[in-house]
């Protein structure tokens, strides 16, 4: 079985979501248990491919062939929809595999029966299978199909609870943009296969050459896929999803988006590689300032924890397109500098996704407890929560990027790479690092600090389970920061910087 | 609705539902499929709908929903049928079993007993549409109307 | 010329769809304007398939040579047919529940989430 790994981490919870309901109607416990295995299996399976990817290279599946390795038919010509997984794609899948097993527990507790617990399970875990889709998929028009999978489970996720009144609104104005994203990527596919009559995204890469349609083609990827991972400015949807959709999902939407920028980076280092245009890559930095920038500003302003938090969290997509795109500016040359800004933001991918997902569970204790997440009303819950106000404290300094926490070991990286292209970029990392830092001051301040407040019921021990392991993955990220970057951030920001040659040679041989 | 619209729906709706079948059972021959056969049966369904009114149907909304999952669970586990090879790998064809008969070359008027776990798939998907845009409509239909307000 | 013209016509379907999206402030409108993009995009990949002369993509009608149309834009274009349905009637479905919240399908008067 274990030659079918990767696609089993993705069919595996698309047969467990459908099945879900089905199981609901038998009984409760078996379909929460039955949540439980498939969000095992699939972190087993993402682990174990991990660590195939990061030792033996490339992982190639291709699908409905008489052979897994079978990837070019009769002719030399990749037809079939094939998975290939390479480092990159697999801490993308460590990431969404990590993120499963500590959202689910916690939603399973989290949402109430009656407020449609089976339908925002089994959504949760259709995305989870888009997530996976996406970060193994070999295929342009296969990515296409499971982005749009992650929008339309997404928006089921924002907008299930129809009684409230700002839910359906936050869903509608995502769908939308996703809609417009997910065609715009279509279209950009599509004018690929008009001119290269190929959807493999190895082939076609192998092909491009740099024409006028292959550059308005990029243009369309860009936006489709920016507009997805919200950055500005088409950020807006953000915040409103992350705050309306139940806390414990929002991570999985976190992830969603770190998805979408990780199929950028797919398009820009992969598809488009050959061409290295430094255009693009000033375009990524500029756009990563200006989302970092405007986020933490709307950040100051907001009253509500969730849409604080929100707003903390758009902005970290900020600090990754920087590393990222400083990377991208300085491919043609290969400088290290860019490789170090590379590091750092892959690396930053992993720490958001961690300090962004405990502020998240936070926000859905306190809600848990006090049943409001408007600062106005809330204060002094740190004598009654104390666990939930260390939580958030930790997260908080950590998405400053204050040592010696996780966030600061990835920001480094960042500011040191992006220092040597121009020191401007940095000053406006660390500034807007300070203002967030100011948020956060005033949220913690705001809602755990002050007079002993009223703390109705008990946390669960499932939501302390899910904050402590998101802690400890803070904490020894941060402690030992060298293993991790040498372990598994290197060999995944090394197979976009220059693993492209590999990539093609896994699929098309030679 | 009027007696002429209720009586055309009786006769109707059997003949939406064995096309939408006949489209669906096809579907590796001809043009159509699981998608546009359940598309044609669902379009049954929302005649009834407006025929007699979405509260009659009301009820068979879990029905719908299960029929739904149904569909989903039985596409995905079509897949892991190929496991022995790979993921989706076509098995059943060519093996002298359901669906497994050798197909002609050529013209021909087509051959139903082919093509493998694909008519199986088309029936899943086929089920998994009449169900899914069913629902849709039905939702639809109870969000307006009389219990509105 | 004349035969880029199907991909002219589609490029027109694509911008008048965003166009209604900038411009309109009706939810329903909305949809239309997803909906002419995503007819827009359909056609440009059915067009691409086309072959002069081709005959339909089915097995059993197919001679013994002669061209055939591409089949492959032609299952991309049913997926994505199959998706923009979804996604049309989510979208719709929000909009009937803003509508019995607000009362209103004007976007300009549904801010309950703004800043």
């Amino acid at each position: 079985m274990s030659v079918h790994a990767p696609i089993l981490a993705i069919a595996v919870p698309l047969l467990g979501g459908f099945a879900v309901p089905l199981l609901a109607r038998l009984h409760r416990k078996v379909r929460d248990l039955w949540v439980l295995l498939v969000v095992l299996f699939v972190g087993v399976c993402v682990g174990y491919v991990a660590a195939h990817v990061f030792t033996q290279g490339i992982w190639v599946y291709v699908l409905g062939a008489k052979n897994p390795q079978e990837t070019l038919a009769p002719g030399g010509f990749p037809i079939r929809i094939m998975l290939t997984v390479d480092a990159m794609s697999a801490f993308m899948g460590l990431i969404a595999g990590f993120i499963a097993l500590v959202a689910f527990p916690f939603a399973l507790k989290y949402i109430p029966e009656e407020e449609g617990k089976t339908l925002s399970l089994t959504l949760g875990i259709l995305l989870l299978a888009g997530i996976l889709g996406m970060a193994y998929t070999g295929d342009l028009f296969n990515f296409f199909v499971f982005l749009e999978v992650t929008s339309i489970a997404a928006c089921g996720i924002i907008g299930f609870r129809t009684w409230t009144s700002r839910a359906p609104e936050a869903a509608f104005k995502s769908m939308l943009l996703f809609s417009v994203s997910g065609l715009f990527f279509l279209l950009g596919v599509a004018l690929l296969y008009g001119e290269y009559g190929a959807l493999n995204l190895a082939y076609v890469s192998a092909q491009i050459r740099g024409s006028v349609v292959d550059r308005l083609s990029l243009a369309l990827f860009l936006a489709g896929l920016l507009m997805k991972a919200a950055a500005a400015p088409v950020h807006f949807w953000a915040p409103d999803a992350y705050g309306e959709a139940p806390a414990a999902k929002a991570l999985l939407l976190v992830v969603n988006t770190q998805v979408s920028l990780y199929g950028l980076w797919r398009v820009l280092f992969t598809l488009y590689g050959g061409l290295s245009d430094a255009g693009v890559g000033w375009l990524v930095v500029s756009l990563g300032l200006l989302t970092m920038v405007v986020a933490a500003l709307m950040a100051l302003v907001q009253t509500d924890l969730g849409r604080l938090v929100a707003y903390g969290a758009v902005s970290q997509i900020g600090y990754m397109m920087l590393g990222v795109g400083v990377g991208l500016v300085a491919l043609s040359g290969r400088p290290d500098y860019g490789f170090v800004a590379m590091q750092g933001g892959v690396f930053h991918m992993l720490n958001d996704a961690l300090t962004v997902g405990l502020l998240f569970l936070c926000v859905g204790a306190v809600e848990w407890a006090k049943g409001t997440r408007d600062l106005r009303a809330l204060g002094g819950l740190g004598h009654g929560l104390p666990e939930v106000a260390l939580a958030f404290l930790l997260a908080s300094l950590a998405l400053a990027g204050i040592p010696p926490l996780n966030g600061f070991a990835s920001k480094i990286l960042i500011y040191e790479g992006s220092f040597r292209l121009s020191p401007i970029l940095t000053a406006i990392a660390v500034l807007c690092s300070i203002l967030l830092l100011a948020v956060f001051a005033r949220a913690f301040q705001g809602a755990f600090l002050g007079p002993r407040g009223e703390v109705e019921g008990k946390i669960p021990w499932v939501f302390l389970l899910s904050i402590g392991l998101l802690v400890v993955g803070i904490l020894v990220l941060g402690l030992v920061p060298g293993f991790f970057v040498e372990e598994i951030v290197t060999p995944a920001a090394k197979a976009l910087w220059q693993g492209r040659a590999l990539y093609l040679a896994a699929v098309l041989g030679g | 609705m009027t007696v002429v619209v209720r009586t055309i729906t009786r006769i109707l709706f059997p003949i939406s539902l064995v096309f939408g079948g006949y489209v669906i059972m096809h579907g590796h021959l001809t043009p159509g499929g699981g998608f546009q056969g359940g598309a044609v049966a669902a379009s049954g369904l929302a005649m009834v709908l407006v025929a007699f009114g979405a509260k009659r149907l009301a009820e068979k909304k879990g029905l719908l929903s299960a029929l739904e999952s149904l569909g989903g669970v039985a596409f995905a586990a079509l897949g892991f049928l190929g496991l022995g090879l790979t993921f989706f790998a076509n098995i059943l064809a060519r093996s002298g079993g359901l669906f497994g008969g050798p197909v002609p070359y050529g013209p021909n008027p087509g051959e139903l007993n082919t093509a493998g776990t694909l008519p199986l798939m088309n029936w899943a998907v086929g089920f998994k549409v009449l169900a899914g845009l069913g629902a849709v409509v039905l939702l639809f239909a109870l969000f307006g109307g009389e219990n509105d307000r | 010329m004349i035969g880029n013209l199907p991909f002219v016509v589609c490029m027109i379907l694509v911008a008048l769809g965003l166009w209604t999206l900038v411009t309109k402030r009706n939810l329903i409108k909305l949809v239309i304007g997803i909906g002419l993009i995503e007819s827009g995009v359909n056609l440009f990949l059915v067009s691409l398939g086309y072959v002069r002369g081709g005959i339909p993509p089915i097995y059993t009608y197919a001679p013994a040579d002669g061209p055939m149309v591409l089949p492959t834009p032609q299952a991309l274009t049913l997926t994505s047919i199959v998706i923009g349905v979804a996604t049309t009637a989510l979208m719709l479905a929000f909009a009937v529940v803003i509508y019995r919240h607000k009362g209103t399908l004007d976007a300009r008067k549904i801010r309950d989430l703004r800043g």
